[in-house]
């Protein structure tokens, strides 16, 4: 344990522990917004375009974080024109994007003579080599992309929601969607050095989706998913240091594994929720047509008699096996 | 205050280069209560796009409370109520939360919710009975009650000119008399309506007004119609010549396209 402690005190790990943190907080926050759009995968596709960007760095001598948010950028807007001027949701878009992407940037990278285990430290992101400069641009990048998707929360939520309504509204619709899909760009590259390329749109999508089986509103979700991500994201990196003293554990792959084992825990839950919360919705009032009495009813329904009880206009329906038994004087009547 | 609210002068909409609305002059006073009817494909819903700004005129003018729609900002006074579908979305949205979103033609981006913006979310919801299930997901409720929560959201943004778009489509009839309910009281309040409607049902008693709409022309133009007389309504007008039938086409071919192709939505 202490030899852990110790490990935890190195510069090196707690420049990746700080960069953890932007990320694990930046990268939901974009992801919420996709998600609303149903564009789950976007960060993925511009995760592949960043692949061409880095690529491009390690060609030129330029840095690999600034030409893959530049790439980046622009293969996400070109995402979005295509999207709003193509056919419905643009998955093609995304799709031609992913190859082109991927393919350019394996191509560029061995026109650059570097090998594949250079590229591969962007593909599955390396952490613990992340130096100061490193450090201090996520910082920067990850807390504008956290300021922007919360501080335009209620325009970006009406864009995503209803774009007709939010253009009749008077919103620049066409600016707002441009600026979530920068926002994705930058914090793919923010995620980048954490998890990698190829999982960034995890880190995006699954604390949102493992945060929406337990909320009702937008605002909960967003903040729910900002904090499973940097919960996922620091504990995932720990983990994975603790781990490293038996085997060899990779922290991105780690982080992405844990944000899957906190969803796997809130589905069943969420599907539980719901359906008891369906099961006691009110039923609607309709003048009965006939009135049922039953006979005997050995049961007396209550409070905590087990059966549910759903409410019906000014009384309590109690159901089972099919039935719907409300109190009426000293008998039940069937609803 | 002599201005109409809605002037449109020969306006005509063309969607990827065909020709869709033509010739059409409407003029709508201040607190008058349309009803745009018609068949589907009638061109209904395209012309009260076309009035939002949503289609681009291809010819005409086009003023709103007196002012050319080009040069017109002033969205408060407009609410929007388009056709269901967009209540929700891939994230869960309390009820509260998208009638909040009606308050975006008021607010100024950083700042926060006043104390005006929140009696007005409250009573919006109050007006289509929904208060009670404000902190509810949208996605919970039934057809017409996401309608009525698309209602109260342009209702948030106290808007002087609502355009809905057939919100009863779909909509049995208890949530039909609720929606009828809460235009009475809008229109009470002064409001003025265009409502796109397939059927009027309960509404009927509240227009003041109908346009019938027939393959992308004003085919009626006058006082409120019975449902079994919009069809034939053309037949009364010998303004526009007279009619060939037509015969109805169906693209059943399934729709392919590029990404790169130009928008080609048809009315929807």
């Amino acid at each position: 344990m202490n030899e852990y402690l110790d490990l935890l005190g190195l510069p090196f790990m707690q420049r990746a522990l700080i960069a953890a943190i932007f990320t694990g907080l930046a990268a939901p926050a974009v992801g919420t917004y996709l998600v609303q759009r149903r564009l789950a995968l976007m960060g993925d596709g511009i995760g592949h375009v960043a692949v061409t960007g880095v690529a491009l760095g390690l060609l030129t001598g330029a840095s690999p974080t600034w030409t893959a948010v530049v790439v980046a950028a622009l293969g996400a807007v070109l995402i979005e024109v295509i999207r709003e001027r193509g056919h419905a949701n643009g998955d093609v878009a995304l799709a031609l994007l992913f190859y082109g992407g991927l393919a350019g940037g394996v191509l560029i990278t061995g026109l650059a003579g570097q090998s594949g285990a250079r590229l591969q430290q962007y593909l599955f992101g390396s952490i613990t080599t992340i130096s100061v400069g490193d450090v201090v641009v996520t910082m920067a990048l990850a807390a504008v992309v956290v300021l922007i998707c919360v501080g335009l929360s209620p325009q970006l939520f009406a864009v995503a929601q209803d774009q007709e309504f939010a253009r009749v509204a008077g919103l620049n619709v066409r600016v707002y969607n441009l600026l979530v899909a920068v926002l994705a760009a930058v914090s793919v590259t923010v995620a980048m050095r954490t998890v990698g390329l190829l999982l960034v749109s995890a880190l995006m999508v699954v604390p949102v989706a493992t945060a929406q089986q337990l909320s009702r509103s937008f605002r909960t979700t967003l903040a729910a998913a900002m904090l499973l991500g940097t919960l996922a994201s620091v504990g995932g990196l720990l983990l994975s240091a603790y781990a490293s003293f038996h085997a060899r554990v990779a922290p991105g792959p780690t982080i992405v594994l844990l944000a899957l084992a906190g969803f796997v825990v809130a589905w069943p839950l969420g599907v539980w929720l719901r359906s008891r919360r369906r099961l006691r919705q009110p039923f609607p009032v309709v003048e009965a047509a006939v009135h049922q009495t039953i006979g005997e009813h050995p049961h007396q329904h209550g409070v905590d008699c087990g059966h549910v009880a759903v409410p019906h206009g000014d009384h309590v329906d109690y159901v089972h096996d099919g039935h719907r038994h409300a109190e009426h004087g000293r008998h039940y009547d069937e609803h | 205050m002599s201005d109409p609210v809605i002037h449109l002068a020969d306006g005509a909409v063309a969607i990827a280069g065909r020709p869709i609305l033509r010739h059409i002059d409407l003029t709508v006073p201040a607190g008058e209560f349309l009803a745009l009817m018609g068949a589907n494909g009638s061109g209904k819903s395209t012309l009260v796009r076309a009035l939002t700004g949503l289609h681009p005129l291809a010819s005409g003018s086009l003023t709103l409370f007196g002012t050319p729609f080009h040069r017109f900002r002033d969205w408060r006074r407009i609410g929007f109520v388009p056709q269901r579908g967009g209540a929700t979305s891939g994230v869960p949205a309390s009820v509260w939360e998208v009638v909040a979103s009606g308050r975006l033609t008021r607010r100024r981006p950083l700042r926060p919710l006043g104390r005006a913006d929140r009696r007005a979310i409250a009573d919006a919801l109050d007006v289509v009975g929904l208060a009670r299930r404000a902190h509810e997901s949208v996605s919970t409720l039934s057809g017409g009650q996401q309608q009525r929560v698309l209602i109260a959201r342009a209702l948030a943004g106290e808007p002087e000119l609502f355009f809905l778009d057939e919100p009863t489509a779909g909509v049995d009839l208890p949530n039909q008399q609720i929606l009828a309910d809460t235009l009475q009281t809008l229109s009470d309040r002064g409001a003025t309506i265009v409502l796109v409607a397939h059927e009027l049902g309960p509404m009927a008693p509240l227009i003041d007004r109908a346009v019938v709409m027939r393959d992308g022309r004003i085919a009626y133009d006058g006082p409120p119609l019975a449902s079994e007389q919009v069809a034939t309504a053309h037949l009364d007008l010998h303004d526009y010549g007279h009619h060939h039938p037509e015969p109805e086409r169906h693209d059943h071919a399934p729709h392919i396209a590029s990404p790169i192709e130009g928008p080609l939505e048809a009315e929807r």
